[in-house]
């Protein structure tokens, strides 16, 4: 990793009450709102869909979509994967898409969308943009090896994985994205050890930067601001992108459907998802984190890590889910430079001072 | 332009006349010579306007074939045996999707035991994918077939399997006269898709249909299939006025009917065997047998009709097929006995060719000295004794060892090593 | 597209036909819950309201709607005591809003400007008299006015005020501020009549329709301290009305202040800018205890005022008195400890709070008194039909910014009583507690405080001590406003919704509707609107 900076997606915005982190600011000019914040948003994917109350893959689909569509100027084509995205969006005879959208099956969408970008690089259309999507379950699992072949040969698509930690369309089972400890279908909670069980991981944005594919980012739904400049970053680009998503799933994370977003907030503060950019292989910036908590404020809005806190806490495993948020904090330098988080605030008061008043 | 021409090259010029747009290609033998080809004439700049992929797998050959067609692009891809296996789920979906691929299949058997040699095991495997399979009988049959198997495709929106028998015709040189893309371009018109990933013309796609529809859909895909009955003979009509020769069709007879009369005997066949049986017939016309061929060209569809009115009045159908259906037996002959439901005709299956073994005249003579008593099911050149040995054992009970092994132990191609 | 396959390819948007309203049992409904700003200002200003203005720069409009509860926005945002940044959610993020330096600049933006009221488009034709140009009786005279009366004000004094101008030292308050916000009042048509004494309240009763008495409470309480006869002692009141004279209270080198509460304050740095060398305020309880707001206090000892604390005055003689030490029991009572100590001092100004003169009122038919003060009823009328009281002679707390209050309170009565209506509160929505926010949204800002002038440049002059926030800075406070309870059009709710159910129809606050039809009831927008302006609510049947 190289030397990392503030994340700049934030440095547009003129300081207001909550100008840098709610999706919208009435005193902005227009230009630099968000595009979620717009009432002529393209809304790729539109009412009517049946994803769960409270969806955050829906959420986020929507706002990585209708940003790339933003970006591309109306000219972008998505492929699918299956998985509750696609089966929650198109079930015949409705479809909530509003874009050209094509789905395949489960463990192939980056190889259509490499298709799809082949032919239009055959046909000369270099204006249309191909975007492929799918959840954990068909990008770092069955669909792993059409992704790494897409990020290989670098062929022109901006794959977005929708990370919800499972395969929650055929209900709730583990994925290779499931969390340890986590308890799903497949991993219950019950015997001597209750839940996922403490793997290796499979950190797919490191490996797509191992690909030193242009450019990489992780985000949530928690940041919308965020999400979007990365999406909008990524369209900058020529060749294979990838954006992995936090998407908070009420169904299979046992939350409740208001607190998706809360949910992935929580990610994020206690370092258990570290957000960040990378261009070549290389981190060029990392967002702070900006209210640190401890990975246990994350784990209990979760029914899925409920064995941790009852009939009496495991101390242990929850010692060791710490350990991994540490280490992210440490490896990304989530806290500021020198890991000292009171010099990132002041830095912020500063930048805040120089716009609010002399 | 005649040349001579090992069979890939034939077949990746043929491919390389009809502009396609995208192809992809991941190795597997005996198809490797096709894509081969294919890239260095794609390199060379032979073939305009043409990205050519090496994807990793065949599954993402046919996800990238999918992907290129429904964005409005002509799709090509080749693969054999394992390969094709690899990428059934998307060989199915791609028919679902109605996207107008060729893939050429170097027929291949299909392991364990591994094998690269050909059978049809392969292609026959992916009957029922909902793809048009046209078997080619020659190279320049192999050749054309890929030209005729575009016009099929963009016309009826749905993919078309060229199979023809790997090695035996992909490896072998032999005069073809190759289309020119000239030739090409007069008679395949540009790609017109039915429905295309369109961001001016927006659609969604591959929608999930439930039981409410999805007999509809299945109805309709097969009405579809079935309408290609009428079109390719109306194809291969035209295929045959402009480049002059007589290529693919439904069915191809062989002297079925000699003067005035039908043939007692037909030996019903696909692909590259045609020719050997052919001569065999040859041989036994000339010694006053009433014997005929009938070479089916399309398997997919079935051209139920077509075969009927042949084989209407013959006494015995003889059944050669380079696969089957274990439990039940042949493939081909399955398929026939719908088409004679009702006719008084005797029809026996003889299994031949699998993993490569050759299909000699002089079997098929023996064979055909035994018409009157052909079992309704045989394996041509069975070692007999070996597999009655391997299944006493078996009988005898106990753990035994793979029977693939042991059969190679009695033919003593290989030394068991101690365990 | 020449034909699209059946089923397999749809319509782009064809979900919309798919109502998943349906699903829902509870609904997202937009409310205004009541900030705690607003709620414990007493004078009763929508301060979130006008914040929400003020941020965007349209100071006017700010302006505009905080004068419609409260005229004096130069005055308050100088001496009120700002019960609304001790309430203020964002206290407990960082720290509280600068709400009362926003409502200086906003009112000196308006002096400056020239802004003037509306008048009432229809006037009533009914006349009331004020007695008592003091906050209060300026407050009701001014929403009389608005409400469309003829307003008539009364005070023995000879410029309008009252304590604003009688006993609040001009460092903290300019008299010119003052005059200019009284004199917008007068513009509205008010008559003053000054320098003239009520004698009895039987004719003006008979004469207007309705009287209001707010006459304070300017009499500074005397306790009995045993005293020689050359010690000098005067009340604080008294010192500081006589400031506002030609004669200048003398009251030499030391000055000793006996009380703990903001008139001692201003008693003691008005002696220091008199000229005393020392001025040493004398408590009996301790710092923490005292009812001077610490803002007062901090100053003072900026300005070299001395704090004795747990010390009663046990005798006055000429140039010294006598301390004795106390001690505070377990219930925080001091009592005496018997030990003493001298303490120079050339005038000892007593600061023990004031009373009211009662002398209109004492044996008024059906007026009653008690402790003191006035009974009102909650109409703010006394028992006596038609006069209604207000103002530090009610019983109150007794900050000029309650006075406002109660003048506000007492003309919408007043005027409900002149229609024969009763006047009826509107009901309190509930308070838009620091849980209701969703605070992760609000950007890390810290407060922006007034600056004061220097310590030295305070001694000896009465120049204004706090200065005002520049333009910018008053914007950037203000839009530190949280906006508690209200919609201040985020775009949150309208971003966060997964199912598009949110339709926004314009920029700015509750400038969004829910589409039902749609709305599956997660209640996300709920959970992250930042202001907690959104609840939901069951759905019925």
């Amino acid at each position: 990793m190289t030397q990392t900076h503030e994340s700049a997606a934030h440095d547009h915005l003129k300081f207001y009450q909550v100008g840098s982190f709610a999706i919208g600011n009435r005193l902005l000019p227009l230009e630099v709102r968000s595009v979620q914040a717009d009432p002529e948003r393209n809304n790729a994917i539109t009412s009517g869909h049946r994803a769960c109350q409270g969806c955050g893959e829906a959420l986020g689909a929507r706002y990585a979509v209708d940003a790339a569509f933003r970006a591309a100027q109306g000219k972008l084509v998505a492929v699918n994967a299956t998985g509750c995205l696609e089966v929650f969006s198109t079930p015949y005879p409705e479809t909530s898409w509003r874009i050209a959208w094509l789905h395949s099956l489960f463990g192939n969408a980056p190889a259509v969308a490499s298709g799809v970008a082949a032919a239009y690089k055959a046909m000369g259309r270099d204006d249309i943009r191909v975007l492929g999507q799918g959840g954990d379950g068909g990008t770092v699992d069955i669909g792993f090896g059409a992704l790494s072949g897409m990020f290989e040969r670098n062929d022109d698509v901006l794959y977005v994985c929708y990370d919800n930690e499972g395969y929650m369309n055929t209900g709730v089972q583990r994925s290779g994205a499931t969390p340890p400890a986590a308890r799903t279908m497949t991993t219950q909670a019950v015997g001597e050890a209750p839940g996922n069980p403490f793997g290796m991981g499979k950190d797919v944005p490191r490996i797509a930067m191992a690909h030193e594919i242009p450019y990489v980012a992780t985000a949530t739904v928690a940041d919308l601001h965020d999400l979007e400049a990365k999406v909008t970053r990524a369209m900058e680009f020529r060749g294979a992108r990838y954006i992995h998503v936090l998407v908070p799933c009420p169904l299979g994370w046992g939350s409740s459907s208001h607190d998706t977003i809360k949910v992935a907030r929580a990610a994020t503060q206690s370092g258990l998802f570290p957000v960040f950019e990378a261009e070549r292989g290389d981190v060029t910036a990392v967002s702070r984190i900006r209210k640190r908590v401890p990975v246990e404020d994350y784990l209990r809005l979760q029914k899925r890590f409920a064995h941790l806190f009852t009939p009496e806490r495991d101390e242990e495993v929850l010692a060791k889910l710490q350990a991994r948020a540490d280490r992210n904090i440490a490896r990304y330098g989530l806290l500021g430079p020198d890991g000292d988080i009171e010099e990132g605030i002041a830095a912020r008061r500063d930048e805040l001072e120089g716009e609010g008043a002399q | 332009m005649r040349q001579q021409i090992e069979g890939s090259q034939a077949v990746a010029q043929a491919v390389a006349a009809c502009r396609p747009q995208v192809i992809c290609a991941y190795p597997i033998s005996p198809q490797t010579h096709i894509v081969e080809t294919l890239s260095r004439l794609t390199k060379a700049g032979e073939v305009p306007g043409c990205e050519f992929m090496n994807v990793e797998s065949e599954f993402a050959a046919m996800s990238v074939a999918i992907g290129a067609s429904a964005a409005g692009a002509r799709a090509y891809t080749a693969t054999a045996s394992q390969g094709l296996l690899f990428m059934v789920e998307a060989v199915y979906n791609a028919s679902g999707l109605g996207l107008p691929i060729v893939m050429t299949v170097a027929n291949r058997a299909i392991g364990a035991p591994i094998n690269i040699w050909n059978d049809h095991s392969d292609a026959m495997s992916q009957r029922d994918s909902g793809w048009l399979q046209l078997y080619a009988e020659t190279n320049q049959e192999a050749a054309d077939l890929h030209v005729i198997a575009y016009r099929l495709a963009e016309e009826l929106s749905l993919p078309v399997m060229v199979c023809m028998d790997g090695f035996i015709l992909t490896h072998a040189v032999e005069e073809v006269d190759v289309p020119e893309r000239d030739q090409v371009d007069a008679w395949l018109p540009p790609y017109a898709p039915r429905q295309v990933l369109d961001p001016d013309d927006a659609a969604s796609i591959g929608a999930m249909v439930g039981p409410e529809a999805f007999t509809e859909v299945r109805y309709l895909a097969h009405a579809r299939q079935m309408q290609a009955l009428e079109l390719i003979p109306q194809v291969c009509d035209s295929f045959q006025q402009h480049f002059g020769r007589e290529a693919g069709g439904l069915v191809r007879p062989y002297r079925i009917d000699e003067d005035g009369q039908r043939a007692e005997t037909v030996v019903v066949a696909l692909g590259s065997v045609l020719g050997t049986i052919k001569d065999v017939v040859d041989a036994r016309r000339e010694q006053g047998e009433s014997i005929g061929v009938l070479g089916i060209q399309s398997f997919r569809p079935f051209p139920m009709e077509a075969v009927r009115s042949a084989l209407d009045g013959v006494r015995r159908v003889i059944v050669v097929e380079k696969a089957f259906s274990v439990g039940i037996g042949g493939i081909v002959a399955s398929n026939l006995r719908m088409a004679l439901d009702h006719l008084d005709i005797e029809l026996r299956t003889v299994v031949a060719g699998l993993g490569g073994r050759p299909i000699t005249t002089r079997s098929l003579h023996a064979l055909f000295d035994r018409r009157d008593s052909l079992e309704p099911l045989e394996f041509l050149d069975l070692d007999r004794e070996l597999v009655d040995r391997e299944l006493e054992r078996h009988a005898a009970g106990g753990r035994t060892g793979g029977a693939a092994e042991n059969l190679l132990k009695d033919l003593g191609s290989v030394r068991s090593t101690p365990h | 597209m020449r034909e699209k396959p059946f089923a397999i390819t749809l319509d782009v948007g064809s979900s919309l036909a798919n109502h998943t309203g349906t699903w829902r049992t509870e609904r997202p409904t937009y409310v205004h819950l009541m900030p705690p700003c607003n709620n414990a200002c007493p004078a009763g200003e929508n301060v979130q309201a006008w914040l929400y203005e003020a941020e965007e720069g349209n100071y006017e409009q700010a302006w505009r709607a905080l004068t419609a509860d409260n005229p004096f926005p130069a005055i308050m945002g100088r001496i009120c005591y700002h019960p609304c940044q001790t309430a203020c959610n964002r206290a407990e993020l960082d720290e509280a809003v600068g709400i009362n330096a926003v409502e200086r600049f906003l009112g000196d933006e308006a002096i400056a400007q020239g802004w003037r009221f509306h008048q009432s488009e229809t006037l009533s034709g009914k006349h009331v008299l004020v007695i008592g140009a003091g906050p209060s009786g300026l407050s009701a005279a001014y929403h009389l006015r608005r409400l469309g009366h003829e307003v008539t004000i009364r005070d023995l004094a000879p410029l309008a005020g009252g304590m604003m101008r009688f006993g609040i030292p001009s460092y903290r308050l300019p008299r010119g501020v003052l005059a200019d916000e009284i004199r917008r009042i007068e513009d509205m048509g008010v008559t003053f009549e000054l320098g003239q004494r009520v004698e009895s309240l039987e004719e003006p009763l008979d004469a207007f329709d309705a009287v209001f008495l707010a006459v304070g409470a300017q009499l500074g309480k005397r306790a009995y301290v045993p005293a020689g006869e050359a010690a000098k002692i005067v009340d604080a009141v008294t010192m500081l009305h006589d400031m506002e004279g030609e004669e200048k209270p003398q009251l030499g080198r030391r000055v000793v202040v006996y009380g703990g509460g903001n008139t001692a304050i201003d008693a003691a740095r008005t002696a220091k800018r008199l000229g005393a060398e020392e001025a040493i305020i004398v408590y009996r309880r301790t710092r923490d205890r005292m009812p001077a707001h610490d803002s007062e206090v901090r100053e003072a000892e900026e300005e070299g005022i001395l704090l004795k604390w747990l010390s009663t005055v046990q005798h006055a003689d000429a140039g010294k008195l006598v301390i004795e030490k106390m001690e505070l029991d377990e219930s925080g009572f001091p009592q005496p400890t018997g030990e003493t100590e001298e303490l120079e001092a050339d005038s000892l100004v007593l600061a023990l709070g004031q009373e009211t003169d009662l002398s209109l009122v004492e044996g008024l038919e059906g007026v009653e008194i008690e402790g003191g003060v006035v009974k009102v009823d909650e109409r703010m009328m006394t028992g006596r039909a038609g006069l209604f009281a207000g103002g530090d002679m009610v019983p109150a707390e007794r900050t000029v910014t309650v006075a406002v209050g109660h003048g506000k309170q007492a003309a919408r009565c007043i005027d409900s009583w002149l229609r024969g209506e009763e006047f009826v509160h509107p009901e309190r929505p509930a308070l838009a507690t620091y849980d209701r926010l969703t605070t992760w949204y609000y950007s890390d800002a810290p407060h922006k405080a007034r600056p004061l002038i220097e310590p030295a440049r305070r001694q000896g002059t009465f120049d204004e001590v706090v200065q005002g926030l520049d333009e910018r800075s008053a914007m950037y406070e203000a839009r530190r406003c949280m906006s508690c309870g209200n919609c201040f059009g985020c775009d949150n709710c309208f971003g966060v919704c997964p199912d598009n159910a949110v339709k926004k129809l314009g920029t700015g606050a509750y400038m969004y509707e829910f589409d039902y039809d749609f709305c599956k009831g997660c209640g996300l927008c709920v959970e992250e609107c930042p202001s907690g302006s959104i609840l939901m609510v069951p759905e019925e049947g």
